[in-house]
């Protein structure tokens, strides 16, 4: 135990917990926007797989990473426009819908992949950027100059997302017709323009998740997120519809998932007992979500369609 | 009133406007028109996928019905696929009727087959007659204990019991892992994660007619008549129904709603539970498997047995054929996957595809039945 309390360990546990947080956060952000907007969106798990194969493929027909994460954001773009067309257009049971979209993405995704690329073959995924001077200081230097392009994006839409939806018009519209629709209605705001464009935005911060998932690992295989999405809805709840609170609950998720690895890494957990502490993160969102079940700050109109009365 | 309009029941739907004869010829078919509706656009979407990857929409369909249903021993395969489909189905309907969503089965499948066997373990000896019925209740137990933990969060701490049954879906599979691994893992073999070969008088005797059909199915077929009857022929179901349709007024009439949903979480992971003992000891290799993963164990059968449910309306009878049609996706998948070299995860997406649809066309049902004479009874909350 005494090896896991150097500073060089603890600092590449942080730093990689800030990278692990990564794909929960991108996830976490957009469902927060769909969210605001009434619209609960269980399907993340689902479009995050798409995300993650459209990157992989693309990365590896392509060589480019870039290319990846457009054909992630891109794949996240489709399913938004199918998603919101079955919640605000047909008016689907959110919560189940969303299982649907979940199954779909994992046995599309296991479809394409068996078809199109058969046996694993790894990509150049992504690398971490070199900030000269700065990522050579020393702790600071690793803990927060040496990730990737994505992992800053992250962060910084972090402010973004606070800014959008509190200090702007669309915002304001969003947080509107996750309120109280009728009103919003009657003052002239378009209901389920909003809603779709909150839906699409979230979707494609979800297949944006995805990719950087699949190229922060390099790999695609089946169920490659591994009930990440849905921790990374539980993490709305957690983060209280707040982009700083759900920064928060990523951030404590990736440090968890990190010690978990850096200590059976350091063989202070071993054999079958990894697997109890593999647990942490499930039991801890169920912990978390006990503690926040007061439920503050839930949009009104969550999951509840909005139709005109005539 | 929640999830009351997927259930396809004709309540509050009278006939006080005029109505044309073609529309009252039609109108008992409403019902009928969503699943058949999510079946044909599944099937068309299917028919799109498979037509990209080069195959015969056509040949790749009657693969998968012959391999389903195409002879005597397809017909036990397929009915053997489709017993944790019915099993949890009935259960979906269960909690989906009290406006609980468990998305939990595979949770409760597994701590269900966990506790079977251990049971099966610790009564090697008793008589098969006493046996088989002890590891299902004791997989009923164990699968009631899972989803009554996320019920009564739900109903007293009140957790979103969407994300705690999907997080205790998690902790099961670590579980799984870690029993067989350490606990449970056959003794001196090589590290395999699975069991011995659990004791033969646990294992479900098969039924006659030389297949692979098993005790299972009379087993799934009795829990879906004592959930029918759970549901709609007792004072518990009355009050879960109650709870499910509006709670605010059922807590009005004195029915104890935190009581309901705790209940009907438990009764849905005991149904679940069940399916966990009768994929254990209906196996061919009478073991508890973990290796692969715990989905390779449960077949995403904590899944799919919610498109079952959503399928057959949400009623326990109708979940059984509705299984038997899913069970028969996925064992003739395989078949259609060795003809036409498309992959059978085809069959889990298109699953995806028919919830979505299900889902999804409530509104349009509602058309029609406000067309055919009804008042349309529909409430969207989730």
């Amino acid at each position: 135990m005494s090896d896991f309390f150097t500073v060089s360990v603890l600092v590449a546990t942080l730093a990689s917990g800030i990278r692990l947080a990564t794909p929960f956060l991108l996830a976490s952000l957009g469902e927060t926007i769909g969210q605001r907007s009434g619209v609960l969106n269980l399907g993340v798990e689902g479009v995050m797989l798409i995300g993650a194969y459209a990157a992989y493929i693309t990365a590896l027909r392509t060589g480019s990473v870039t290319a990846g994460v457009v054909a992630a954001m891109a794949a996240g773009a489709a399913m938004g426009v199918v998603y919101a067309f079955i919640t605000v257009v047909m008016h689907a049971t959110q919560g189940i819908s969303g299982i649907g979209i979940f199954l779909f993405g994992l046995g599309f995704t296991d479809l394409l992949f068996r078809q199109q690329v058969g046996t694993p073959v790894p990509i150049d995924g992504l690398r971490g950027v070199d900030l000269g001077w700065l990522s050579e200081l020393p702790v600071v230097g690793e803990l927060l100059f040496g990730h990737s392009v994505l992992t800053y994006v992250a962060f910084a839409l972090v402010p973004v997302v606070w800014f959008a939806m509190n200090r702007t018009t669309f915002g304001l519209n969003v947080r509107a017709v996750g309120e109280t629709p009728e009103a919003a209605d009657t003052l002239g705001v378009r209901v389920n323009v909003v809603r779709t464009q909150a839906i699409i935005i979230g979707n494609v911060m979800a297949g944006l998740a995805g990719g950087t998932l699949a190229l922060d690992v390099g790999i695609f295989q089946q169920n490659l997120t591994s009930g990440q999405g849905f921790i990374a809805v539980a993490l709305v709840y957690f983060g209280a519809w707040r982009s700083s609170g759900v920064m928060a609950g990523a951030l404590l998720f990736g440090v968890v998932s990190s010690t978990v690895l850096q200590l059976k890494t350091l063989g202070v957990i071993v054999g079958a007992s990894s697997t109890i502490a593999a647990m942490a993160p499930a039991i801890l969102t169920i912990v978390v979500l006990v503690l926040v079940s007061r439920r503050i700050g839930a949009p009104s109109a969550l999951t509840v369609p909005f139709e005109r009365d005539n | 009133m929640a999830l009351g309009s997927l259930t396809g029941d004709d309540e509050g739907a009278t006939p006080d406007v005029p109505v044309g004869r073609l529309a009252r010829l039609l109108r008992p078919f409403v019902g009928v028109a969503v699943p058949a509706f999510a079946a044909i656009a599944a099937l068309i979407v299917g028919a799109v996928m498979l037509l990209t990857f080069g195959a015969n929409p056509l040949v790749a369909y009657g693969e998968l019905v012959t391999g389903a249903f195409g002879s005597a021993d397809n017909l036990a395969d397929t009915a053997v696929r489709a017993m944790p489909l019915a099993l949890v189905g009935v259960g979906i309907c269960i909690a989906f009727r009290t406006d609980v969503i468990n998305i939990g089965g595979e949770g409760q499948i597994i701590l269900g087959a966990i506790a079977a066997t251990v049971t099966s373990m610790a009564f090697d000896d008793v008589p098969r007659v006493l046996l088989v019925p002890m590891v299902v209740v004791a997989g009923a137990i164990g699968g009631g204990f899972w989803g009554a933990i996320p019920g009564a969060l739900k109903a007293y701490a009140g957790v979103n019991e969407i994300l705690s049954t999907i997080m205790m879906n998690i902790v099961a599979a670590h579980l799984l892992s870690f029993l067989l691994q350490d606990l449970l893992i056959e003794p001196g073999a090589i590290k395999i994660q699975q069991t011995r070969r659990l004791s033969e008088n646990a294992d479900l005797p098969l039924l006659p007619g030389g297949t692979r059909l098993h005790i299972g199915v009379l087993i799934a077929i009795l829990v879906a008549v004592l959930g029918y009857l759970l549901l709609f022929r007792s004072a518990l179901g009355m009050r879960l129904r109650s709870v499910g349709h509006n709670p605010d007024a059922s807590q009005y009439a004195g029915m104890a709603v935190k009581k309901s949903i705790t209940q009907a979480l438990a009764f849905s992971g005991a149904c679940c539970g069940i399916a966990g003992a009768v994929l254990v000891f209906g196996s061919e290799s009478h073991r508890l498997i973990g290796e692969g993963g715990a989905a390779a164990f449960t077949q995403n059968a904590g899944f799919n047995g919610i498109v079952a449910a959503l399928f057959g309306a949400l009623h326990p009878i109708f979940t059984v054929p509705a299984s038997f049609l899913f069970g028969g996706m996925l064992t003739g998948g395989s078949d259609m996957q060795r003809a036409t070299q498309v992959p059978a995860a085809l069959v889990v997406s298109l699953n995806g595809v028919v919830v979505v649809f299900v889902v999804g066309s409530l509104r349009l049902r509602d058309r029609l039945r406000t067309w055919a004479g009804g008042i349309a009874s529909y409430g969207g909350r989730a």
